[in-house]
């Protein structure tokens, strides 16, 4: 049982960011040691020159923002996962039973958030978009506040307004990835053009 | 105790072929030099194209060179015209990261083990009272928190002492050409830490996961375990198992360190050999300093046994002493080969005094012969080759992955895996700092004190402050 909640909990929490890490950062990984390497300005404007690939330009903030919550996810999680493994039990101290997997879903959630949050947050600054900033600060701000719900086991009021704000912010870095609604709709056509 | 092999290493040294652009220059024109003589004496009708053939390769080898330090120039003064060289700085920066990812891998691997190994087996936490000769106070008793500092730093200041004695024996030892008494030392410390240490992990592991095993059997197994590693660490393997022995190795004397070594007195010997690093390598008349510069005077690899390489060891010292087993050739070689420090004019002076140095390169080679001569020569075909081969490795001291994994496992010894992370993640950062700082000053590097460290702060910045408050927001599903 123990072991069965802890992968269970594990993957729940990091099975996204790892998806995305080994998508993504793992494959060239040696470019993204380039590009922390290099200096941020000097390294945005060489990209800007030499590489026709648009999303290049959020690279670096994609990375650091996986990067960070990565490490923010396994700084709040790796413990409780640590204490599930162990002895003892769970719901002693009329503790309720889903303590591990609403830590899970929202060490998840926090990860995706911070993701997002770098992507939007590294674009305003670039573009003095004032607007955005204020945004990923004031939605921080919201889903944090809301999670200290959790002491009160109102599991589903933070939750729900975590995943929410995931979505929106998610919504918000994806256009400022230079996305659409277009894109996706291209990127389904074409996938149904090659099918035939 | 064996800590020599933790000890003498602990440097980082790079050889890129790109850095070295007089050296390498100095060195094609003496391997070619090599190679017409040996083809003149082997067949006279072919010397004159192959002769015409080696001057173009070496000719287009220091082209290359050249262009590749020009553009390094140009990233030092980047400042001045970044453009032009943008993208040839982006070539430097690739190469650099490859560079990094090959060492952070063995580095991490190393640490995954020793961790995993600490997490599981109680043996390595569990004080049993028995510590190393080197650390006579036991930090036990009834005693004040400074007294257990005080007893902590003595004990680092002695083991630093032993450190650097054997350090000086054991670069006098290489001054004076006593291979056979290194080898048979180096050899002696892998025998004991693959038999004897891979034993008591191997029991310890047996005892956790409750698997019974008779003796017969664990023999067999330690046996095949220990010969198939002495074989490759200190002959010949695939590579990729000579890395993997190298990791086992340091990975199993880092855990004899945490559990053979009191609390405190490990954190002050991290410390402090992170310190005598610094010394050792970067002080004029520091031990490893002249051990790194007479093992790159004398255009040899270092001990294999000592050094974690992201390409094979020993193929360059093979193909020079399988090239060069006419004494007169290698009197030319070597004094040629020995003089690729610095200029071009040194190499004609060195072309000049062949005759006079030629006995004592005989002499080196004869040293080198009896330190080896079991090694076979048919890799050595393609000496040129192999020699870029060999110069585009980064290599890392064994005693770096140790002191490395010895701070990883000690901070996760007290349970707490965000001081683990932490650690590993500080240890990962100053590993890519001063692999940076390699790309800038080209030369020797200690690779402790920066990793060393970032390390120590985040242990005690997380084990104080990071770990209590994480503890309570994770206690009441606080998220930040």
């Amino acid at each position: 049982m123990t072991l069965m909640v802890f992968f269970g909990c594990t993957f729940i929490a990091f099975g996204p960011a790892f998806a995305l890490f080994s998508l993504t950062v793992a494959k060239d990984a040696e470019q993204v040691i380039v590009l922390i390497a290099r200096k941020a300005d000097e390294g945005l404007l060489s990209m800007i020159n030499h590489q026709s690939d648009p999303l290049r330009k959020h690279r670096i903030a994609y990375v650091s923002g996986l990067g960070y919550g990565i490490i923010s996810g396994l700084f709040a999680m790796v413990n409780v996962l640590a204490d599930i493994t162990g002895p003892g039990a769970l719901g002693l101290h009329n503790d309720p039973q889903n303590f591990l997997i609403v830590s899970a879903f929202l060490t998840s959630c926090f990860v995706l958030l911070n993701t997002f949050w770098g992507v939007v947050w590294f674009h305003a600054w670039d573009e003095k978009k004032w607007f955005n900033i204020f945004l990923v600060v004031a939605s921080h701000l919201f889903v944090s506040l809301m999670t200290l719900l959790n002491s009160k086991h109102q599991y589903l009021a933070s939750l729900v307004s975590a995943y929410i704000t995931m979505v929106v912010m998610g919504a918000l870095a994806f256009k400022t990835a230079g996305g659409s609604l277009f894109n996706i709709y291209k990127l389904f056509s074409r996938k149904t053009r090659t099918d035939h | 105790m064996s800590d020599e092999d933790a000890d003498e290493t602990t440097r980082l040294m790079s050889v890129e072929s790109a850095t070295q652009v007089n050296s390498s220059q100095v060195r094609d024109e003496g391997r070619s030099s090599r190679g017409r003589r040996s083809r003149r004496s082997q067949n006279e009708q072919n010397v004159y194209t192959d002769d015409r053939e080696e001057e173009f390769d070496a000719d287009e080898d220091t082209r290359t060179n050249q262009e590749l330090g020009r553009d390094r120039r140009q990233l030092r003064v980047r400042d001045v015209s970044p453009r032009d060289s943008e993208m040839d700085e982006e070539e430097m920066l690739k190469y650099g990261a490859k560079s990094v990812m090959m060492l952070i891998v063995p580095v991490s691997t190393c640490m995954l083990v020793v961790v995993a190994t600490i997490a599981s087996v109680t043996y390595y936490t569990r004080s049993d009272g028995t510590y190393l000769v080197y650390t006579p106070f036991h930090e036990e008793g009834d005693i004040t928190k400074a007294q257990k500092a005080g007893e902590a730093i003595a004990n680092a200041f002695i083991v630093i002492g032993v450190v650097l004695v054997l350090t000086i024996i054991l670069v006098l030892l290489y001054k004076f050409r006593c291979y056979c008494v290194i080898s048979g030392w180096l050899v002696l410390s892998s025998l004991m830490l693959l038999f004897f240490f891979g034993y008591i992990y191997f029991q310890e592991v047996l005892k956790v996961y409750n698997v019974p095993m008779d003796y017969f059997t664990l023999s067999l197994i330690i046996w095949n375990f220990g010969v198939v590693g002495m074989i490759c660490i200190h002959w010949k393997g695939p590579l990729r198992l000579q890395q993997a022995y190298l990791i086992l190795v340091s990975a199993l004397m880092a855990l004899v360190f945490i559990k053979f070594l009191p609390d405190w007195t490990t954190w002050a010997i991290l410390a402090a050999i992170s310190l005598y690093d610094l010394c050792a390598v970067l002080c004029p008349k520091g031990p490893l300093k002249i051990l790194v510069q007479t093992a790159q005077e004398r255009d040899e690899p270092l001990f294999p046994s000592l050094i974690y390489s992201s390409t094979m060891m020993w193929t360059i010292g093979m193909a020079d002493r399988d090239n060069s087993q006419d004494s007169k050739e290698a009197g030319v070689s070597k004094s040629q080969t020995n003089s690729q420090t610095d200029d071009v004019e040194e190499v004609r002076n060195a072309t000049e005094s062949v005759e006079s140095t030629g006995e004592n390169a005989e002499h080196a080679v004869r040293a080198l012969g009896n330190h080896g001569e079991e090694e076979e020569p048919e890799s050595g075909n393609d000496p040129q080759q192999v020699a870029e081969e060999e110069e585009k490795g980064v290599k890392l001291g064994l005693g770096d992955f140790i002191f490395y994994s010895v701070l990883v496992g000690k901070a996760s010894s007290y349970k707490d895996w965000n001081t683990t992370i932490a650690c590993f993640v500080a240890i990962l950062i100053g590993l890519c700092l001063t692999l940076l700082l390699l790309a800038i000053y080209k030369k020797a590097l200690p690779a402790l004190p920066i990793s060393i460290t970032f390390g120590l702060i985040f242990n005690f910045a997380t084990a104080e402050l990071v770990k209590p408050f994480m503890d309570s927001l994770s206690s009441q599903q606080a998220f930040i």
